[in-house]
């Protein structure tokens, strides 16, 4: 009868333990920074890649306030999940499998790997524009240049 | 011993779901509640593979995709896209729509995707845009044709943006396929997929293709999911600053050029009076003329369709 007990409680410790302030979450996009400001207009202070952990200590307006060692910023939640990612053996940053029971998917299935398997048979689908498209990245600064030589950020504004 | 394993299964099930509103997933939790029990004995390990494998059943959906295979999944429904449009060479008019694509994406409810988003001018007549999932929009040079001004083409591009922030295309992808998909990525090890599994999966991810593209190019979204989309155009123009009467605008120049039996967005969108009659109540401001300086630029940058 103990055991369960202690067992039982250890579950509902870890389950809300996890929602505690200081939040440990992933990154789940390929790349992206910490700013010092919940904005795009933020300054970057940080560059985080996929799977880096990040502690959230604030969220606000679709923003979260994290760090990542021992460097504070904002990164827009979007980019990030409370699963954890852990890198491959030997693979890169992309290209990463779940740990096991704490993450059910992340990385796994559809990934670089099966898409080779489809290419291989599918030969007439063709990824080169695909490829070229992606590419295709404007940078920050002429993103603002181009709002404001438009005229544009005068509505509500504070997207950029 | 057996009374309390029946004690402790109900007490893990009845714990799981009064704890279910406060979790990112019922399975992570069990999960992490199986592996618990078994460690102290309170559960065989056969009791918790079987509890883990039942709430696996009822999680599989959509939302279970994560944006790494959400831009795996977009790259091969843009290529098959591809397939069938050529992109159309104009550099200058590709920088342009990702210029403008690019930075309205930022004001989206997810500016943040795997792989971010990248856009496409595809060498055709026809009126009609693809968002893959993911991010990868494509939008046909007909369609550029209708856009008068920047702030149309703003319009059409934040629609498309829409429906990948409200994972539209996912949506698409059959249930069936992915539960079996899914299951299988489930049970898998984390050293990779075994040559059988690896066949498995690749014919999910073919029929997820597949079950997008159908969506995009023949099915066409729900009614909702359109107006959806309008919605949050809307919402993305006016947070960047971009007059969202310019969808209205659109609409109206929509009408005129596409036909009952046009293809492309004739087929798959509702009418363009229905959507303009959906939009309208959710804005505001009165119509404002576009700057000079935006209407040559947009001039100079869609210069090669006229």
């Amino acid at each position: 009868m103990k055991k369960w007990k202690v067992a039982a409680g250890v579950l509902v410790l870890s389950v809300c333990g996890v929602y505690a302030s200081g939040q440990s979450m992933s990154v789940q996009v390929k790349e992206t920074v910490l700013r010092d400001k919940p904005s795009f207009l933020g300054a970057t202070v940080a560059k985080l890649s996929y799977g880096d952990q990040v502690t959230v200590t604030e969220e606000k307006s679709g923003w979260s306030q994290a760090g990542a060692d021992g460097v504070q910023g904002w990164v827009h939640t979007s980019a990030l999940t409370r699963k954890k990612i852990t890198p491959v053996a030997g693979g890169g940053q992309v290209g990463t499998v779940a740990s096991g029971d704490e993450l059910a998917l992340a990385g796994k299935g559809f990934s670089k790997e099966v898409e080779a398997e489809y290419k291989a048979q599918n030969k007439e689908v063709d990824f080169t524009e695909v490829d070229v498209m992606e590419k295709i990245v404007i940078p920050e600064q002429e993103m603002r240049q181009f709002l404001a030589e438009g005229d544009v950020a005068t509505g509500k504004g504070g997207a950029m | 011993m057996k009374k309390h394993r029946i004690l402790f299964l109900f007490g893990l099930t009845a714990s799981s779901l009064l704890l279910f509103t406060a979790c990112e997933t019922l399975n992570q939790m069990t999960e992490m509640g199986t592996s618990i029990a078994v460690a102290s004995g309170a559960i065989k390990e056969e009791d918790a593979q079987s509890i883990n494998k039942s709430v696996s059943a009822v999680a599989k959906t959509f939302e279970d995709i994560t944006p790494e295979q959400e831009y795996y999944i977009g790259r091969s429904v843009a290529a098959t896209l591809l397939g069938q449009y050529k992109p159309y060479d104009d550099g200058v008019l590709t920088h342009y729509v990702n210029v403008l694509g690019q930075t309205l994406s930022r004001a989206s409810g997810k500016p943040e995707t795997f792989g971010g988003y990248h856009f496409l001018v595809l060498d055709t007549d026809e009126v009609n845009a693809f968002a893959a999932p993911g991010g990868l929009i494509l939008v046909s040079r007909g369609l550029l044709k209708c856009c008068k001004t920047e702030d149309e083409l703003a319009s059409v591009l934040a629609h498309e943006v829409g429906h990948v922030q409200n994972e539209d295309g996912l949506r698409a992808i059959s249930k069936s396929r992915l539960t079996s998909a899914l299951t299988i990525l489930a049970t898998e090890s984390a050293k990779g997929l075994g040559g059988e599994q690896l066949a498995e999966v690749t014919k999910a991810f073919e029929g997820s293709i597949n079950d997008v593209t159908q969506t995009l190019v023949v099915n066409g979204y729900s009614r909702r999911q359109e107006y959806q989309a309008d919605a949050a155009a809307v919402q993305i123009m006016e947070s960047v600053g971009y007059d969202p009467n310019a969808l209205i605008a659109m609409l109206s120049e929509m009408k005129k050029q596409i036909h009952g039996d046009s293809p492309g967005f004739a087929k798959t969108h509702p009418s363009p009076d229905d959507r303009i009659e959906a939009v309208r109540s959710q804005i505001k401001l009165s119509p404002r003329p576009a700057p000079k300086e935006r209407q040559k630029r947009f001039e100079t940058a869609t210069a090669s369709l006229r």
